[in-house]
């Protein structure tokens, strides 16, 4: 039998907001344990949270850029149960009235068009971090556990997907896309890896071209892309042997583990909470009325959508171009940046998908770490275009850049490799390298043309590359014609 | 001044003109509490902590510089309720949880009230963490009442209510979530007002129940209500349920009645109200209309719903509340090897708490639990908002409602603590008032067997100046002049 996978995320995103969710205390990553906390995210006796408008505003932000509504009044709710990183025994969220609602987000998937649904967008705030001492940082057989503050408290968003993803891949691209979005709406790092963008999903099977949903299970906090395709991956294979096997898939939170690529349940008394939800009497509802949503609505970034139909109009690049460029938040704010310095759109837009997007593949690094500068980038672009050294020259140049992060000038300079295109010298050499093949002369006189190549591979040859081809040819042709 | 006059019975509107004109220093009023403290809190246990050094050092300062600066309330001796966190002052709500706490931050209310120029003579007894209506819930033993030891002040703000009635505070900060402050001050025959919902801050009000929760004053007059109250109120950026008031807070001073329309609350005047109570409350109302007051009868249709919708709520409230003493960051944690961090909180809290907490955290936890949270905690929402609606529509024909405070005096230590229920009930006058966020006042209508009874104002939202007007109008056509014999014995 067929199956047809059945995928929904839950993502959770901490807002770079400059403080937290319900005090005034910095959000930052790490630093000294226990330095950014203060009675209200310590849960002292008496303190009472207030709400950041800021991260309000954010959420609000994320809500519209995926196409929800916003209802005009939203509570928040307390989620209770107890662990040591929550501090209050409760955690402020949202629950049957959350901030954003019934939104969605388009996916290429396999070159179809695909509509993820968004069910809802809420806010939160986040734990404490536990850290367990000894145990490889398990709880299970840790000596102790320490717990740092810093993080209790930072605005936490969730979103929440509908059940419409069918492929491990497509899941990829979503959160890949979200997480695009989320960079255009400068509202959190997204970084995997620190925690600041996680995912969960919800998995089940069923056989194709069923309406119905399967059992599903909660795969926990994937933290790359990498590894949330493969664990949908394993989770999925498991489920299909296991329903091919006559067996039954049980409602319950799995566990992908990186180091074996295995899936496995965690014991189902971890997960058995009753959160005993109740409306928040320590804050007063979110009143998001029409103002307020206009309001952001008028503040909102230009999106990735709006910024590609821009480069499409403005900068006459092909659609293709205009859609790669805007694929990453920084990719279209280092191509508009290069562009203050080498204005032709096109001719700089090839450059950054072939050559800086092809060393960034090649090298697995990220833009943000490479060391060409769009100013620089700009720079050796305006020295091709000038004539001052050969489109090749420029790609070693490139490359020589990357390494060093040197100027393009700079390297020019050092190396000698500004092109000649000085017509006597180029003469000189021509008639050198014509008197050095008489034996092709002769088959040029005799009417092949392409010989010419020969020569001009010769010249360039004693050049090292730097002579200029349209002088080299002209010179040249004039030679061995005259 | 008469140079003999008691200054245990100085209300504080009176104390602070003698301390303005210079026939009084804040430290001889200082000194006179603290030694009445130290003569008499043996027998009482008001205080579960006096800072009597910082408390005269305090005063001094002020008799040296604080005129000067003009300090409205400068140097009032002033008792504080052990449920608001004092900054260095350890504070333990009553509770072995919080037994050695000290606070890293000052409440807003108290802060306000020092910022104003208040000594702070120590910190009062109460049931734990609020919870109760005796004082007898206390871990460090119970408060006794000063007009017979062998009775209870009420509570929980028994320790502050005991305080003024004994002479042991010029006046008191309290805190109410079903009448914490004016059911005590009705048993201790002083004045107790739960202010509007929001009016006051509650930043640093370790909270029972959230939605519930005021701090008011507890004090002798209504005049030193509203003195209390001008400086207590207003919006805190820290507390977002705290609002401005709309009106400036005045000090009452006319006396008469006239034009003002009573209504006696029909539901809380009849069964389960003592005939001792039920009479001095009518020869209270009786003089109100000999002073000019038009008394009529109202009706609060759902009130008898109130007090089961308040156990289902202010438990469901207190259950989450109290998820942050587990032993992790502060308070007590239960010593021993403990086999897993469940462990260690089932022990922690089992220690921690007293058997009355332990009970709401139960009842609480319950009526939130999945698949009774519509029947038990969405059906006492709804009865809040009848409540509310009863109110709304009860202020339509009158301007202020009257009711016995509590429906017994005074009883006997031991009397109800075998029975929640009935010790439950002591709060049934006072309870509908906050789960409509209301003010209410409490204050001395006469004695019945010796012991005070309280008469019950309450006002629309936002009300305070014409609900503390009428309230003085009524102390004076009353005319209760009776004190504890703890205060009359330094009468010389």
């Amino acid at each position: 039998m067929e199956f047809e996978p059945v995928i929904g995320l839950e993502i959770h995103v901490e807002l770079s907001t400059r403080s937290k969710m319900f005090c005034g205390c910095r959000v930052a990553f790490g630093g000294e344990p226990n330095t950014r906390c203060c009675p209200v995210c310590m849960a002292h006796p008496g303190a009472l949270p207030v709400a950041n408008e800021k991260a309000i505003e954010y959420l609000a932000r994320i809500g519209l850029a995926l196409n929800c509504s916003i209802p005009g009044r939203s509570i928040f709710h307390r989620k209770n149960y107890f662990y040591p990183d929550l501090p209050k025994g409760y955690q402020i969220s949202q629950y049957d009235q959350p901030f954003a609602v019934d939104g969605y987000l388009d996916i290429m998937a396999g070159n179809e068009q695909t509509t993820v649904g968004i069910e809802r967008v809420h806010m939160e705030e986040d734990t404490a971090k536990n850290i367990h001492a000894g145990a490889g940082g398990r709880i299970a057989g840790a000596l102790y556990s320490l717990i740092d503050f810093n993080r209790s408290g930072t605005p936490l968003v969730e979103i929440v997907t509908r059940p419409d993803i069918h492929s491990p891949q497509a899941a990829r691209l979503f959160l890949n896309k979200l997480k695009n979005l989320l960079k255009y709406l400068d509202v959190s790092d997204c970084n995997m890896e620190e925690g600041s963008l996680r995912c969960d999903a919800n998995v089940s099977v069923r056989p194709a071209g069923s309406g119905e949903l399967g059992v599903k299970t909660e795969l926990k906090n994937m933290n790359s892309f990498k590894h949330l395709e493969k664990g949908l991956a394993k989770e999925i294979e498991r489920q299909v042997e296991l329903l091919e096997g006559g067996g039954k898939v049980v409602q319950q939170t799995v566990h992908f583990d990186f180091a074996t690529g295995e899936v496995t349940p965690m014991r189902s008394k971890e997960f058995a909470h009753d959160y005993r939800y109740f409306p928040e009497p320590d804050l007063v509802p979110v009143a998001a009325g029409s103002g307020f949503v206009e309001k952001i609505r008028a503040g909102m970034p230009e999106l990735p959508g709006a910024r590609a139909s821009r480069y499409i109009q403005e900068f006459g690049l092909p659609a293709y171009n205009a859609e790669v460029l805007t694929s990453s938040r920084e990719l279209s704010d280092y191509f508009e940046e290069a562009l203050h310095h080498f204005d032709d759109a096109r001719a700089l837009s090839n450059w950054l998908m072939g050559e800086l997007l092809g060393y960034l593949n090649a090298t697995g690094g990220e833009l943000a770490d490479c060391l060409v500068k769009p100013r620089e980038l700009g720079g050796l672009l305006e020295m091709i275009s000038s004539g001052k050294i050969s489109n090749a020259v420029g790609k070693d140049v490139f490359a020589e850049m990357c390494k060093t992060g040197k100027s393009a000038g700079e390297i020019v300079k050092s190396r000698g490799l500004a092109q000649i295109s000085d017509e006597a010298e180029l003469a000189a050499i021509a008639g050198r390298v014509i008197a050095a093949n008489p034996a092709q002369v002769e088959q040029f006189r005799a009417g092949k043309g392409k010989v010419l190549g020969f020569f001009v591979g010769q010249v360039m040859k004693e050049t090292g590359g730097r002579a200029n081809p349209q002088v080299v040819n002209r010179v040249l042709r004039e030679k061995l014609t005259g | 001044m008469a140079g003999d006059e008691n200054l245990l019975r100085l209300s504080a509107t009176r104390a602070l003109n003698l301390i303005g004109s210079g026939e009084l220093t804040a430290a001889a009023l200082t000194g006179a509490y603290l030694s009445q403290i130290e003569q008499n809190d043996s027998d009482v246990s008001a205080y579960l902590r006096v800072i009597s050094e910082e408390a005269q050092l305090r005063a001094d300062a002020f008799d040296e510089a604080a005129r000067q600066d003009g300090a409205p309330l400068a140097g009032l001796p002033t008792a504080v309720k052990d449920v608001l966190v004092t900054q260095g002052v350890i504070t333990t709500c009553a509770s072995r949880m919080l037994e050695n706490y000290n606070p890293i931050y000052t409440a807003t209310s108290v802060r306000k009230l020092e910022q104003a120029g208040i000594v702070m003579l120590g910190k009062t007894n109460m049931d734990e963490f609020a919870m109760g209506s005796s004082t007898e819930n206390s871990a460090f033993g119970p408060t006794r009442n000063p007009w017979d030891l062998e009775r209870v002040p009420g509570g929980s703000s028994g320790g502050s209510a005991a305080a003024v009635a004994a002479g042991e505070a010029l006046w008191a900060i309290g805190s109410d979530t079903g009448g914490s402050i004016r059911q005590p001050a009705a048993l201790c025959g002083v004045v107790g007002l739960k202010p509007t919902y929001g009016s006051v801050s509650r930043y640093g009000l370790v909270a029972f129940a959230s939605s519930f929760d005021q701090v008011g004053p507890i004090t002798k007059t209504v005049a030193d209500a509203a003195l209390m109250l001008k400086y207590l109120v207003g919006k805190d950026p820290l507390d977002t349920t705290s609002v401005k008031h709309p009106e400036e807070i005045v000090i009452p001073r006319k006396e008469d009645l006239r034009g003002v329309r009573i209504g006696i609350v029909r539901e809380l005047v009849g069964e389960g109200i003592d005939a001792g109570v039920m009479s001095v409350f009518n020869e209270a109302v009786g003089k109100m209309e000999a002073a000019g007051a038009a008394v009529s009868e109202a009706s609060l249709p759902h009130a008898g719903y109130a007090l089961p919708a308040y156990y289902i709520l202010a438990p469901a409230e207190a259950s989450a509340n109290l998820a942050r003493f587990d032993g992790v960051r502060y308070g007590l944690r239960a010593g021993g090897d403990h086999a897993d961090i469940t462990r260690m909180y089932e022990l922690t809290r089992s220690q921690g708490f007293g058997d009355e907490v332990k009970r709401r955290i139960m009842l609480g936890t319950y009526a939130l639990s999945s698949g009774y949270y519509e029947a038990y905690y969405g059906q006492a929402q709804k009865v809040r908002t009848l409540v509310v609606r009863d109110f709304d529509a009860a202020f339509t024909g009158v301007d202020l409602l009257v009711s016995p405070t509590a429906p017994t005096t005074a009883f006997k230590l031991g009397e109800k603590t075998g029975d929640p229920l009935t010790m439950y009930k002591s709060d049934v006058c006072t309870i509908p008032v906050n789960l409509a966020g209301l003010p209410g006042i409490s204050i001395p209508a006469g004695l019945a067997d010796g012991l005070p009874v309280g008469l019950q104002l309450i006002g629309p939202a936002f009300s305070e100046n014409m609900l503390l007007q009428v309230a003085h109008g009524a102390e004076a056509a009353i005319g209760f002049d009776a004190v504890s014999p703890l205060i009359e014995q330094a009468d010389r």
